[in-house]
This record gives C-alpha cells, sequence and structure tokens, in this order.
C-alpha cells in the first residue's frame, strides 16, 4: 500500500493519470492482507499434520473435514456480518441448537415435512435475531449483553423444548440427505466448471465496464490471482473428493453461503452500508443511512444463518440432544471468523474468512483426532492458533498504522 | 453582485437553548458563487449559525429565503434538498471505505440488477475530483491512507456531488498543516469557480482574508461586523471580533 500521496498543486487527475494501471502489488496487499495470513496458516497445518500422519490429505478423511467444518462455516458466516458492524453475537450457538430442536420437533412428533420444519427452523432463528437486534438498538443495550442474556435463555429453550427424554433422533430423509448426501463425479466436475466459467465470465465483463467507461483497468496481477485460485482449487478439490465418495452436499451449500453474501457484502447497497456501520455509524447517518436498521437486518440473519448451521449440524448427527449448540459451538463459529481475518472491531473483513477460519479450526480439530490426541490437547492448540491468528492480524494493523494508513 | 438576488437571506434568526441566547437576531446574506467568511470568539454562535442554515437547529424565530422564497427547515434532509450541503468538521467520513464509496455513501448508483454499478460511480468521482483539481493516486484507497488536506477534498467533493448551490464548511483548515491548508484554500476558489456560493467558519485570519468575499463577524450570538474583504483591514475585524470597537461604531451601513 505505498500509493504515492497527491503532490500538492499537480495538475489534477487528469486523464493521463486516471487511466494509470493500478499498482499490482499494491493492489493484492491491500486486497489480500486480510486472508494471506490465514491462508499460510492453512499450509503450515496441514503440512504439520500430513507429516505427522500420513492419513491427513487423504480423501476420506479430507471428505471428514468439509463435513465437519460445513455447520462451523456456515453459523460463522453470520458472525463475520455481525462483527462487520462491530457487534457481537454470543447467542449463535444457542439459537443454532434451538431452531435445530425446532425442526427436528416438527418433523419427528408433528409429523410436518421436512421442508416445513426446516424452513420453521431458519424463520425461527431469524426471528431472534431480529428481537436481539431490535432490543439492543432499541435500548440502547449493547449487543454482549443481550446476546449473553439471548444465549442463557435459549439454551433454557432448548432444554424446555427437548423435555424429559433430552434428545430427538431425526430419521428423515431430506433432512439426513442434507450432510449424507455425496454428489456424483459428473455433477462435481460440472459444479467445478461453472465456477471456473463464472470467475472468467465476471472478471471479463468488469474489465470490459471499466474500459467501457473509460477507468484504469485492474491490474493483471490481481485478476491473474483471482481466476488462477478457481482455477487450481475448483478442479483440485472435486478431483480429490471423488477419490472417496465424492463432493458432499454440504461443501456445495456452505460454499453457496459464502458466495452469496460475499456478493451481498461487497456488490449490494446493503452490504456497502454495513461496512459504513462498522467504519463509522456517525457518518453513516449522516449520509441517510438507517444504521438501526442495519443493525437488526444484520442480526435478523446472523440468527437465520445460526439456525442454518444447525439444521447441517442435526442433519449430520442425526439428532438433536441438550449439547446442541453448546460447548465450544458458539466459540468456534466466532473465531472462525476471527481467525479468517475479520476484524473484531467493525469495518473490515469478508464473508471467506468465515470458510478459511473455519476450515483452520477443523483442520485442528481432525488433525488432533487423528493423532488420537485428549480434548485437552485440541482445546489448548485451538486457543493457541487463535491467540497467534489475532495477534498477527493486531502486527500487520500497527504496522499499517506507523506507515500512516490504517 | 449586490444587485443579484441573493442566494440565502436570513432576517431575525433567533435560537436559545433553555436559559442562553445563542443566536439573537442575526441578518445575513450570500450570493451567488460568493465566498463568506464566518469570523468570531468562541461561543460567539458561528456553529450555531451555520448548523441552522443546515437544519440541524431550527431557528425559534426569524426568516430564511432562498432564491427570494421563504423556506423553513425541519432537519438536514430539507436543507440538502434546496442545495445546501454541509461539510462537517469531523469530515463524516467512512476511513474503511475507499474514495469512491464515501462519495456516494446513502446514495449509491444500482444497476439493473440491483447490484452496485461501480463503474458508473468511479467515473462520476473522477469527474467531481477533477473539477475540483483534487489530486488522488487512486480512488480506490480507502480513505484512512489518505492526507488530512485529501480528506478534507474528499468530503467536499461528497458534499457536491448532490446539487448543491450553497456549501457550509466548518473549520475546514483548522487540523491542517501549511501545505494542506494551501490545498483546501484552492479547494474553495474552486468552489466558487463553479459557481457555488461558500459559508466557512475560520478562526484563521489569513486563510479568511485569502480567500472570502466578505467577512461576517459575529459576537455574543449577534452580528457586529460585514465587511468587503477588500475594503476592511485586519485590524477592524480583530477589533469587531474582541469588541473593542463596541462602544463607539454599532454594525455599519
Amino acid at each position: 500500500m505505498t500509493t504515492p500521496s497527491a503532490a500538492k498543486g499537480e495538475p489534477g487527475l487528469g486523464s493521463k493519470r486516471g487511466t494509470e494501471r493500478l499498482d499490482g502489488l499494491t493492489k493484492i496487499r491491500r486486497k489480500e492482507a486480510g486472508s494471506l495470513p490465514v491462508l499460510i496458516g492453512l499450509v503450515v497445518i496441514w503440512g504439520i499434520f500430513a507429516s505427522l500422519n500420513e492419513n491427513f490429505l487423504s480423501a476420506r478423511n479430507l471428505t471428514n473435514l468439509v463435513l465437519q467444518i460445513a455447520a462451523m462455516g456456515t453459523m460463522s458466516v453470520g458472525v463475520v456480518l455481525v462483527l462487520l458492524l462491530g457487534e457481537i453475537d454470543l447467542s449463535v450457538g444457542a439459537v443454532s441448537g434451538l431452531s435445530a430442536a425446532v425442526m427436528a420437533i416438527l418433523n419427528v412428533e408433528h409429523g410436518a415435512s421436512a421442508w416445513v420444519s426446516i424452513a420453521a427452523a431458519v424463520a425461527s432463528g431469524a426471528a431472534i435475531g431480529a428481537l436481539q437486534g431490535a432490543w439492543s438498538t432499541r435500548f440502547r443495550v449493547p449487543s454482549f449483553v443481550v446476546t449473553l442474556a439471548g444465549l442463557l435463555a435459549f439454551q433454557g429453550a432448548l432444554l424446555w423444548a427437548l423435555g424429559s427424554t433430552g434428545t430427538v433422533n431425526v430419521y428423515d430423509p431430506v433432512i439426513v440427505s442434507l450432510a449424507g448426501t455425496f454428489l456424483p463425479p459428473w455433477i462435481g466436475w460440472t459444479l467445478a466448471a461453472l465456477g471456473m466459467a463464472a470467475i472468467l465470465l465476471a472478471e471479463g465483463l468488469s474489465a470490459r465496464r471499466r474500459s467501457r467507461a473509460g477507468l484504469a483497468p485492474f491490474s493483471r496481477i490481481a485478476i491473474g490471482t483471482r481466476i488462477a485460485l478457481v482455477w487450481i482449487l475448483a478442479p483440485a478439490v472435486v478431483a480429490l473428493l471423488d477419490g472417496d465418495r465424492g463432493v458432499p452436499l454440504a461443501l456445495v451449500l456452505l460454499l453457496g453461503v459464502v458466495i452469496g453474501f460475499d456478493f451481498l457484502l461487497r456488490r449490494t447497497r446493503f452490504g456497502r452500508h454495513v461496512f459504513a456501520v462498522g467504519g463509522n455509524a456517525e457518518a453513516a447517518r449522516r449520509a441517510g443511512i438507517r444504521a438501526d436498521g442495519i443493525r437488526v437486518a444484520v442480526f435478523t440473519l446472523s440468527g437465520a444463518l445460526a439456525a442454518c448451521g444447525g439444521v447441517l449440524a442435526t442433519s449430520r448427527l442425526l439428532a438433536v440432544n441438550q449439547s446442541s449448540g453448546g460447548g465450544d459451538v458458539l466459540l468456534n463459529a466466532i473465531a472462525a471468523a476471527v481467525i479468517g481475518g475479520t476484524s473484531l472491531f467493525g469495518g473490515q473483513g469478508t464473508a471467506w474468512s468465515a470458510l478459511t477460519g473455519a476450515l483452520v479450526l477443523g483442520s485442528i480439530s481432525n488433525g488432533m483426532d487423528l493423532l488420537a490426541r485428549p480434548s485437552s490437547v485440541k482445546f489448548m492448540v485451538t486457543g493457541g492458533a487463535l491467540l497467534l491468528a489475532v495477534t498477527i492480524d493486531a502486527l500487520g494493523r500497527a504496522e499499517r498504522k506507523k506507515a500512516g494508513r490504517v | 453582485m449586490a444587485a443579484d438576488l441573493p442566494l440565502l437571506r436570513l432576517r431575525g434568526i433567533t435560537k436559545r437553548f433553555g436559559a442562553a441566547r445563542a443566536l439573537g437576531g442575526v441578518d445575513l446574506e450570500v450570493y451567488p458563487a460568493e465566498v463568506v467568511a464566518l469570523v468570531g470568539d468562541n461561543g460567539a454562535g458561528k456553529s450555531t449559525l451555520v448548523k441552522t442554515i443546515a437544519g440541524i437547529f431550527p431557528p425559534d424565530t426569524g426568516e430564511m429565503r432562498f432564491l427570494g422564497e421563504p423556506v423553513r427547515l425541519r432537519g438536514p434532509k430539507d436543507a440538502s434538498a434546496l442545495g445546501i450541503a454541509t461539510v462537517y468538521q469531523d469530515l463524516s467520513l467512512c476511513d474503511n471505505l475507499d474514495v469512491v464509496a464515501n462519495l456516494f455513501l446513502g446514495r449509491e448508483d444500482v444497476g439493473a440488477t440491483r447490484a452496485l454499478d461501480e463503474e458508473a460511480m468511479e467515473r462520476r468521482a473522477l469527474a467531481v475530483l477533477r473539477g475540483l483539481n483534487v489530486t488522488l493516486a487512486s480512488v480506490r484507497v480507502p480513505v484512512s491512507a489518505l492526507s488530512g488536506g485529501q480528506r478534507q477534498s474528499v468530503a467536499v467533493a461528497r458534499a457536491i456531488l448532490g446539487a448543491a448551490r450553497l456549501v457550509l464548511m466548518d473549520e475546514p483548515t483548522a487540523a491542517l498543516g501549511v501545505a494542506q491548508t494551501k490545498q483546501v484554500l484552492e479547494l474553495i476558489v474552486r468552489l466558487r469557480h463553479q459557481g457555488l456560493s461558500v459559508m466557512v467558519i475560520s478562526h484563521n485570519l489569513a486563510d479568511v482574508f485569502q480567500v472570502a468575499d466578505r467577512i461576517v463577524v459575529l459576537r455574543l450570538g449577534q452580528l457586529a461586523g460585514n465587511f468587503a474583504t477588500k475594503e476592511t483591514t485586519r485590524e477592524q475585524v480583530v477589533a469587531r471580533i474582541t469588541g473593542a470597537e463596541a462602544a463607539d461604531s454599532r454594525i455599519e451601513s
């Protein structure tokens, strides 16, 4: 980000300056500063576990890894949204458990169809999120406290809903299929091809729109990096997962959520306003943005995504019980977002950090299990990884601040 | 200029905050393409007056006319609908967003698909900045990466991006160094060249004498002087600000 500051008294953004190519490296550093450390970290973690256990990089184990992080990653996208506002949602774990219970009870005990049950679960998550967001904005209670209260209350509601048996087993084929379906190779490869075509199309269209508008093209390095990432990763992932049972449907769902919310955040007014409120709420208000409305909407989405995560987790575990959404579910969802590079202080982050952060946490947990390490070690290593990630982020921020560019 | 219809005309504007009288009947005109400097000691009512014009503090009594038409501002939206744009002292920029995003904050262009039309916004942003003679290495850097003068320029560009006719600036050079102050003063001159009127609060009389066509002095919530810059001296203005002259001459003309 060594952008030369404008010299005083120069004749302005003349046509020459205006069409000047942005320095490629500058662009990459600025855009990817958040996600580069986590990607390096992921490679290191994979390297360590692969050297300790040859099964870590096997198709079977990586398929397990994907299934393990699907619920966490989905919930973490909601946490990213909330963190972008500079708020926090401590209730996502409890909401995921309660929403899953709503689905299971409707489906198993009241005979509702799978889709109705799932829709009800997501709707209840959204309603809870909306309530918490409205409460926090209406009464000016910090979201930390409102959602902490929610965490306790909805855990209680889960126990109450599950009743004396304390567990509901789910057999419905549709619900079970969410995490239990593996796509045949031709669908996997079609999806990979679609993704590869989509990135080319998107970059091509963007370049054409920019040149038509007479604007400087984005740097070739940045465009090339994005295309190369998709063209390398998509076929590699499909080929690898086909070595086991095929691409899990859960991965497609998670990617769909991440890509969808990435678009929402970067390419829509709503997303722009989320960043604005998280960056400077007063400035956003003066610009006519209804900051409170944005807050309520974000908490609603966070609740809905928590519910989606709960549904995915239930589909994998085939049951909802008293510990659903408890334990480390909440902390993992928040840690994933932060490890992925989303700032705790608002205004900085991407939907992709939910995926990369979940991959880091999932890899540590999965690798420790492979090495047959007890939970005690797992928790300590995970804690260390979180601390490391946040420290790297803080150091990077301090470095940038010193250079006069926060 | 005096023959023109004033863009803004205030008559007997008063404003109280509880027992404290902030404005005690202020009369003021701002003509098209005129730079008016508002000077006065702390607590003289400068900020209150500007906020009244910006629609933030509706006046208690008094009349306000915009292009001859009586207007009543109930909020900042009414003011911006008239073409009165305010550049706040703290600039009200989102540091984490880039220049284009800040310029269009709250009024983003969207395409047919409801997605942001970044190209259209960037093109208009470049045009506005070029019109103001503002030099930036890129309009895609976060505002936090800009210098104080550049940030001020972005804030001004944002203010005039709508169809602004009067730009209100509260202490635009207060936090700036010499070179950046020069940039901002050039910006003000530029706005006047584009036919906009500017009302600027400043404590720095050197700046005021450099850019203002007229200098309006407020003292204790009342008009204490209204000078054409060319026909006055620093001593006269300072005397009115401090009230040293108040005994022998009331408001002139």
